[in-house]
Formats: C-alpha cells, structure tokens, sequence
C-alpha cells in the first residue's frame, strides 16, 4: 500500500494572521528544520495538497475562502490549525470581525497552540498530523473497496 | 534481437532509473542548499501516494489526455531504443508534448492555461534544435559511412566514430534545449519542480491525483529518452564507447542540477531569443562546416 505519509504535501493558508506564525511555517523549510527531508513539500495549489495548514483566526470575508481551499483538496486530507488564533481566535476572539478558530469554518484535525508557535511545535504538529493522514487513507480505502463492490 | 531487447529494457527500467534520478537531484539539491534533503526514492513515494489519492478533474477527458501523453511518451522512447528513424521518434515527442498543451487546457484554470500557453512557447525554442540535430546525426553518418547518411537510430549508434566528433557544436546546442525539456532553471517556465506556487506549476496546477501521477512517470520516461538520445552523440560500433555514453549521460544530468541550482527563472521572450540564438550559432555553424569542410 502507498504509505501517504511518506509524501505529505503541504497548502499553508493565512487566514487573519499577523504573520508570526506564518514567518515560522516558512522557518520549517529552511536548513536549519528542513521538512523536505520527510518528502514535505509546501505547495501553493489545494488539487495537489495533503495537510492544510491554516494560520490565524477566521472572519466573515476568508470564511468562504478557506471553505473553497478545503473543498479543492482531494481525499485524504488533513487539517491543521497552527497558532493560538487559528486554534480559537486567541487575542483577537473578541474583535466584532473574528468568528473565531478554523474549526468554525472547516473541520480541524490538529491543534498547534503558541503565539508564534514554534517551528518545533509545527513539525510536531504535522507528524501527528500525518498519523490521522493515515488513518484517513485506510478508511479511504475501505470506502473506495465497498463503492467497487457494490457497483 | 538486440533492438527489442533495447525497448523492452527501456519500458522496463526507464522510469525506474530517470525516477531514481529525479530523487538524486532533489538530494543533491537539497546538499547544495545546506539541508539534508528527502531520500532518494522519495519521487516513488510522491507517485505511488498520488496514485491512491482522489482524483479531482473537470471533465473525464483530462485522464483520457494525461494517459495518451504517458503513452506517447513510451512510444517515442520505444521508438528510439529500438532503434528507427529519428525524425519519427522526434515527430512522436512533439506529439507527446501537445499532449500535455492539451491536458493543461481541458480545465478552465487560468493558471493551467497559462502553463499551456507557456509550454507552447517553450517548445517553439527547443523545436529548431531538435530538428537541427536529427541532419546533424545524418550528416555525420555520412561521413563516417562513406557518402550514405542515415536516419536510423541503429545506424547512427553504430558508425565506426562516435557523432560528437563531428557534431560538437549541435551537442552543445542539445544540452542548451536539454535544459527547457527537462524542465530546470532557468528555464522551467511552463512548470517546475520547485517553488510550487500557482503560476510556476503551470501546465500540471489543475491536475490531481491520478492523472498527476501519469504526468509525472511521463516526465521520467521523456528523461531517460533524453538522455539516450545524450548517449547516442557518444555511441560508435567499439564496445569502449558505451561506458563513454553512459557516463556521458550521467555527467550531463548532473550537469542540468549544477545549473538548475545556481540560475533564477528567466522570462519566456529570452529564453526563445537564447534558444535561437545558440540553435543558429552552434547548430548552424556546425552544419555549414559539415558541409562545406568534410
């Protein structure tokens, strides 16, 4: 069986970030965490993506947009929630324009915490990520068997 | 005999070998740039994972297009490994490669189509050169058989002097369009293996799973195609020039890293005004000297 999480392919979206954490996402692909070692490749396009990777919090005008990203993306996906504004909305929950976490627009699979989290603790995140990626892909699967059996 | 067992070897290891060579490359990007790099199978384990994913097209008609590309490509490479006419085995690439003009314009992306539009350009600056070499092997085959020039495969492989002794000036013009075929900077306009943001995946942004997955392996077959037709400038009828092609090869692949690491993506105007320009210079050159000279 193709092992997805031996190729897990990135699409990092910012919803309201402040870009703290996004300056970090970025840091994961730099020699000194380099993630392409794990075959992780941050891509621009939702079609060829695994993992989402959403930071900030959600508003009325990217709750569309992240919906569409989501929706583009092929079984099996993931999503991962990275810092505390897209865990919840962190400093900005009370603002009149935050919704609040991405969980209020799409379902989340993984919440990454820290404000900016840490480069450590999005690899962290990504790895257990790729463990609910795996899982997903086995259920994938059984469902594409009973669809063929039926048919 | 030795001519199907030329093809099937091709079928047979010649993804598998341009595959371990892709994840080489990545490798060794990755050592040129300070990180530690994915393994060298990691192109086996992006195509085997796409192949289990969802495949999301617009119409039933881009995997249709995706597998008549893949398929394409296989012949031409069978084409060439068995040995017949060059001209049609570079007939069938440009086939193949519309192929993928095609696929890039089944959907409605703008990006895709722009890809489209981008490859078609691309192969407007490679296409001269192509045809360029195929004289050049004739030319240079008539010179080493006596006055009667071939297009054979075979009989280009097996003239009593290897054709980079006459052709230097056409192998050079080669390895420049080897450059635009193999997709690398600077000159991976249509789509690239890095950076895969929107406009740079170009021709490949609307495909997914499946159809992605065939894309790639095409892409594999078309290098160890490439790269034959590398080895071929090398090839004569002593058994010391196999070695020679072989690692001619090697050195040229390892060459197109080196180069994709240290140039920036140029725009597409000069990348056909360079085409051109090195076509006319080397390629031309080369053939008037075989002309008038020999």
């Amino acid at each position: 069986m193709a092992k997805i999480t031996k190729s897990p392919w990135l699409l990092h979206y910012d919803g309201s970030s402040c870009n703290g954490c996004d300056i970090e996402v970025l840091a994961c692909l730099t020699p000194v965490y380099d993630v392409e070692r794990f075959g992780i490749i941050n891509t621009g396009n939702p079609k060829h993506a695994d993992i989402f990777l959403v930071t900030g919090g959600i508003n009325e005008k990217n709750k569309a947009v992240v919906k569409q990203l989501y929706d583009q993306m092929p079984e099996p996906k993931v999503v991962v929630a990275v810092g505390i504004c897209a865990c919840n909305g962190g400093v900005f929950k009370d603002a009149y324009n935050i919704i609040g976490g991405v969980d209020k627009a799409i379902p989340v699979d993984v919440y990454v915490p820290g404000c900016a989290a840490r480069p450590e603790a999005i690899i962290d995140g990504v790895v257990k990520a790729l463990g609910v990626l795996d899982e997903k892909q086995k259920a994938f699967k059984e469902a594409k068997k009973k669809k063929g059996a039926e048919k | 005999m030795l001519r199907v067992l030329s093809a099937v070897l091709y079928i047979v290891f010649g993804a598998l070998i341009a595959g371990l060579l892709a994840g080489i490359d990545r490798k060794l990007s990755a050592r040129f740039q300070g990180r530690r790099g994915p393994s060298v199978f990691q192109p086996f384990y992006d195509v085997a994972k796409l192949f289990s994913k969802e495949t999301l097209a617009l119409n039933h008609g881009q995997f249709v297009i995706a597998f008549s590309f893949l398929l394409l490509m296989v012949l031409t490479g069978v084409l060439f490994f068995a040995g017949v006419d060059i001209l049609l085995v570079f007939l069938s690439l440009s086939t193949a490669a519309m192929f993928l003009v095609f696929a890039a314009t089944s959907s409605n992306s703008a990006m895709s189509t722009m890809g489209a539009q981008r490859e078609m350009m691309q192969m407007l600056a490679y296409e001269p050169m192509v045809l360029i070499t195929a004289v050049g092997f004739y030319m240079s085959t008539q010179i080493t058989n006596g006055g009667k020039g071939s297009f054979k495969v075979i009989d280009i492989a097996m003239s009593d002097v290897p054709s980079i002794v006459y052709l230097p000036g056409i192998f050079l013009g080669f390895l420049f369009i080897l450059t635009i075929k193999f997709r690398k900077s600077p000159f991976d306009i249509s789509t690239s293996h890095h950076a895969h943001q929107e406009l740079v995946k170009g021709v490949t942004t609307d495909l997914s799973g499946r159809n992605l997955g065939m894309i790639e392996i095409a892409h594999w077959y078309e290098n160890a195609f490439l790269l034959g037709v590398v080895a071929l400038f090398f090839l004569s009828n002593d058994w010391w020039s196999i070695p020679l092609a072989v690692g001619a090869a090697i050195v040229v692949y390892f060459l197109e890293t080196v180069i994709d690491n240290i140039s920036a993506r140029v725009k597409w105007e000069l990348m056909v005004k360079l085409a051109w320009g090195v076509t006319i210079v080397c390629g031309g050159l080369n053939l008037l000297v075989l002309e008038y000279i020999f």
